[in-house]
């Protein structure tokens, strides 16, 4: 694509995704600080991660900041898709940093408790949002709406994937009694890290936005049942 | 305060700055010396002017004749008949002017025969009185027996206005903006309509100051009127006799030696030049008026 | 079950959108004003609009965009014949109006000039007064008493959101108004003969902001009562005020389509480029 014309146009918008990829980046390593953070059961590594929420609060508001900086220039046809996306996937990726330092706010009320076997699973649940989370952004920084589309569609296993680990607690907390207070905190960190899984969706949903200026058809396939689910 | 530092750049620039500074006074200089010189002399003329006619302007300039030699007399016959020759002059080419110069910025603006046709124009406008005055000569007077006229002269004065309001018309015509040719045209009034009322009316102002430019110039010609008009010592009001004119008689009388003969000269002189500075007033006060209007 | 009929309802609504931003290329609401078929322009050997196949929907602005010297104004002066006044300029091909070719020697200029009314980039109030301006056109078409007369005028001037600012100063000189109330009062003029298709070329170059906003409202209003097709090198102006938009390139069509797909997702890149001032 040619540049524009005038070239501190082209500046903005590229400081608009530096920031993007910056927040991305540092909203997939506190996932998986978070995720470390619960294995390891160390509530001081805990509050780093909390703290450094903080930084990527601050990169979403600079993100608004360009936005509105952008605004100003009338954009039009796939200038206007670029802010339009990049304020919606800021928006996403400061949730998923959100609820990763809130998965590590939940590990120091568990490390109250001797260690749950259901750890594991919600390593794996967890090491599966990050690498969607990954990728979604790989293919918003590299306009590839084919990986979009393949992020998109596997969401549908973690939300398998999770159903599964919530069947389990609750099982979990029939048997045992003294469980259910650690479970319940495990069953919020499950449910945030399905909730990640569905902003990486989110943020696919606007790469294809980007790429091709239409909606993504057809609607996403829900598997998420927790909602429905009964033992 | 700090001392103003100056590098090396800065003192170049500074002297190159004084030299183009010295360069510009001394241009400026000439230029005004040369504007002095012009206007010293045309102060001089006027001074001469003025110092020799007005003593001689009277009364008995408007009402007496032209008198022979060493007698009392006044102007009127030649004011009257420079009046009539000058009026009959732009009567004739004014319409003539206007509508060439009409077809000129509408019909042959974009046409080589429009060119052409300027082209000519041009050269009648420079051309000098005097051939247009032979010209007249052979071409009417002759043909009509010799018989020297008041409309020989103004034919011959009508020559020097149509090509002024030929060019007049034509420039004022081709100011006004195309937008406003195509909009009335757009409206689906006919050409002829829209050339009347809405062209001529934009283009007015300008026109007039044309004609009253052409009158003043025209009033002050003697060589054309010489072979046409010819004079006339005696009071006429007859177009088809020869008739007097101020500049004839200036011709004749002054360099006559006949001391009264030359104050009428003088006087004559005078009474042309302000007519013509009255008119070129006129005209200009127009057009500022109209050039106020339209911003 | 429930649950499943929801996800198919939702499905046909997104369907639904998709289809109409995607398939609104061509008008489907509005009948065709006027269209022009293969039509070609020369500017004396220089081949100015090359082979334009263009539909201007009934009560719609359309406006034409593209850089300078693409031929949009050319395009626009061959909608009046306007160009017939000069000499060298050539337009072959077919425009019609209401389905007849106007391009046609045999079609009535008269009545060309009634159904076709144009404003230029440069407000040109003639040196008449006020009701003059509007009521000139009026007086060479309809023989109307005084009444009637005074009726229309009044009528253009508020259909040129105008007649407030100048009933009470009828009598004085167009030439005295500021540019934004002149180019009202050629729109006014415009407006006087009841046309059904107004020609706007580049009408708010010449003016400031505000008085290009007020036009812009105008415009807006008029294209209840008229065709409007608008010439504007200014894209912005061309995503508020049209409802189609069509961009030249060097004398083509390269795309013409609604003014919603034509500016947040247009088909052909060099549409894209040029709207994002990227071009060249």
């Amino acid at each position: 694509m040619n540049n524009h014309i005038v070239k501190s146009y082209d500046d903005e918008q590229r400081v608009l995704l530096d920031e993007l990829i910056r927040m991305g980046h540092m909203s997939v390593a506190q996932l998986e600080a978070a995720l470390d953070v619960v294995e390891r059961r160390d509530d001081k590594a805990a509050e780093r991660v909390i703290g450094n929420d903080d930084a990527i609060d601050a990169l979403e508001q600079q993100v608004n900041h360009d936005v509105i900086r952008l605004i100003r220039r009338g954009p039009l046809a796939g200038d206007l898709r670029v802010i339009l996306a990049a304020l919606r996937v800021a928006s996403d990726i400061e949730r998923i940093g959100d609820l990763a330092a809130n998965i590590a706010k939940r590990s120091m009320a568990l490390n109250l408790a001797p260690p749950l076997p259901h750890t594991r699973g919600l390593d794996a649940l967890g090491r599966m949002a990050a690498r969607q989370v990954r990728e979604v952004l790989e293919a918003y920084v590299q306009r590839d709406g084919e990986a979009a589309l393949r992020v998109r569609a596997s969401d549908a296993e973690l939300d398998t994937l999770y159903t599964g680990l919530f069947r389990e607690l609750l099982t979990y907390m029939m048997e045992d009694a003294r469980a259910i207070t650690p479970c319940t905190h495990l069953l919020f960190m499950a449910k945030n890290l399905e909730r990640i899984g569905d902003h990486a969706t989110n943020i696919a949903e606007n790469v294809w936005f980007l790429i091709h200026g239409e909606e993504l058809m057809p609607p996403r396939d829900k598997r998420d049942e927790s909602s429905t689910t009964v033992v | 305060m700090n001392a103003i530092v100056m590098t090396p750049r800065d003192i170049a620039a500074a002297r190159l700055y004084r030299r183009r500074r010295l360069v510009n006074i001394f241009a400026i200089g000439l230029a005004c010396a040369a504007a002095v010189f012009g206007l010293a002399f045309l102060g001089w003329i006027l001074w001469t002017l003025l110092s020799k006619g007005l003593a001689h302007l009277s009364l008995s300039l408007f009402t007496q004749d032209q008198p022979p030699p060493l007698e009392a007399g006044g102007l009127r016959n030649a004011i009257v008949g420079s009046l009539m020759m000058c009026g009959m002059g732009v009567a004739i080419g004014t319409p003539l002017g206007i509508a060439a110069g009409t077809w000129l910025a509408e019909v042959g603006n974009h046409r080589k025969l429009g060119t052409v046709v300027r082209f000519v124009n041009d050269i009648l406008l420079s051309a000098p009185s005097i051939v247009l005055g032979l010209f007249v000569y052979a071409a009417f007077v002759m043909q009509t027996g010799g018989n020297f006229s008041a409309i020989g002269g103004a034919l011959a004065l009508a020559f020097i206005v149509l090509p002024v309001v030929v060019r007049t018309t034509d420039e004022m015509l081709r100011l006004v903006p195309v937008q406003m040719r195509e909009a009335a045209l757009s409206l689906g009034v006919p050409q002829w309509k829209v050339t009347m009322q809405v062209l001529y009316r934009s283009a007015l102002p300008g026109i007039v100051t044309g004609v009253l430019l052409a009158l003043a110039r025209i009033s002050g010609e003697t060589a054309p009127l010489l072979f046409t008009a010819f004079g006339n010592e005696f009071f006429s009001l007859d177009v088809t006799g020869a008739m007097s004119a101020v500049p004839l008689v200036m011709y004749k009388f002054a360099g006559s030696g006949y001391e009264n003969w030359e104050h009428l000269a003088w006087a004559g002189a005078l009474l042309v030049t302000l007519f013509v500075l009255a008119v070129s007033l006129v005209a200009r006060t127009l057009l500022l008026r109209n050039k106020i209007s339209n911003d | 079950m429930t649950h499943l009929t929801r996800i198919d309802a939702m499905n046909d609504a997104r369907l639904a959108v998709a289809a109409s931003v995607r398939d609104a290329i061509l008008p489907t609401d509005a009948p065709v004003k006027i269209a022009a078929r293969d039509l070609n322009f020369w500017y004396d050997r220089f081949h100015a609009v090359k082979h334009i196949n263009l539909e201007v929907p009934e009560k719609r602005v359309t406006a034409l965009i593209g850089p300078s010297g693409c031929g949009k104004s050319t395009l626009l002066r061959v909608f009046n014949r306007i160009y017939a006044l000069y000499p060298k300029l050539e337009a072959k091909g077919e425009v019609l109006l209401d389905g007849e070719n106007i391009l046609d020697p045999k079609y009535p200029m008269n009545r060309l000039r009634s159904k076709v009314g144009m404003v230029f980039q440069k407000p040109v109030p003639f040196p008449m007064t006020i009701y003059e301006n509007v009521a000139y056109g009026i007086r060479h078409h309809e023989k109307l008493n005084k009444a009637d007369l005074d009726a229309r005028v009044e009528l253009a001037l508020r259909q040129a959101a105008l007649w407030d600012e100048v009933k009470d100063k009828l009598k004085e000189s167009g030439l005295g108004l500021s540019g934004g109330q002149q180019q009202r009062l050629c729109i006014a003029r415009a407006v006087a003969l009841k046309p059904d298709v107004l020609l706007l070329d580049e009408p708010t170059s010449a003016l400031d902001p505000i008085s290009t906003s007020r036009i812009e409202q105008l415009v807006e209003e008029l294209k209840r009562d008229f065709t409007i097709m608008i010439v504007t090198h200014n894209m912005q102006q061309a995503a508020r005020v049209s409802d189609y938009t069509a961009f030249m390139y060097l004398g083509d069509l390269v795309e013409h389509g609604a003014t919603e797909q034509i500016f947040s997702n247009p088909v052909k890149q060099q549409t894209e480029d040029y709207i994002t001032g990227r071009f060249g």
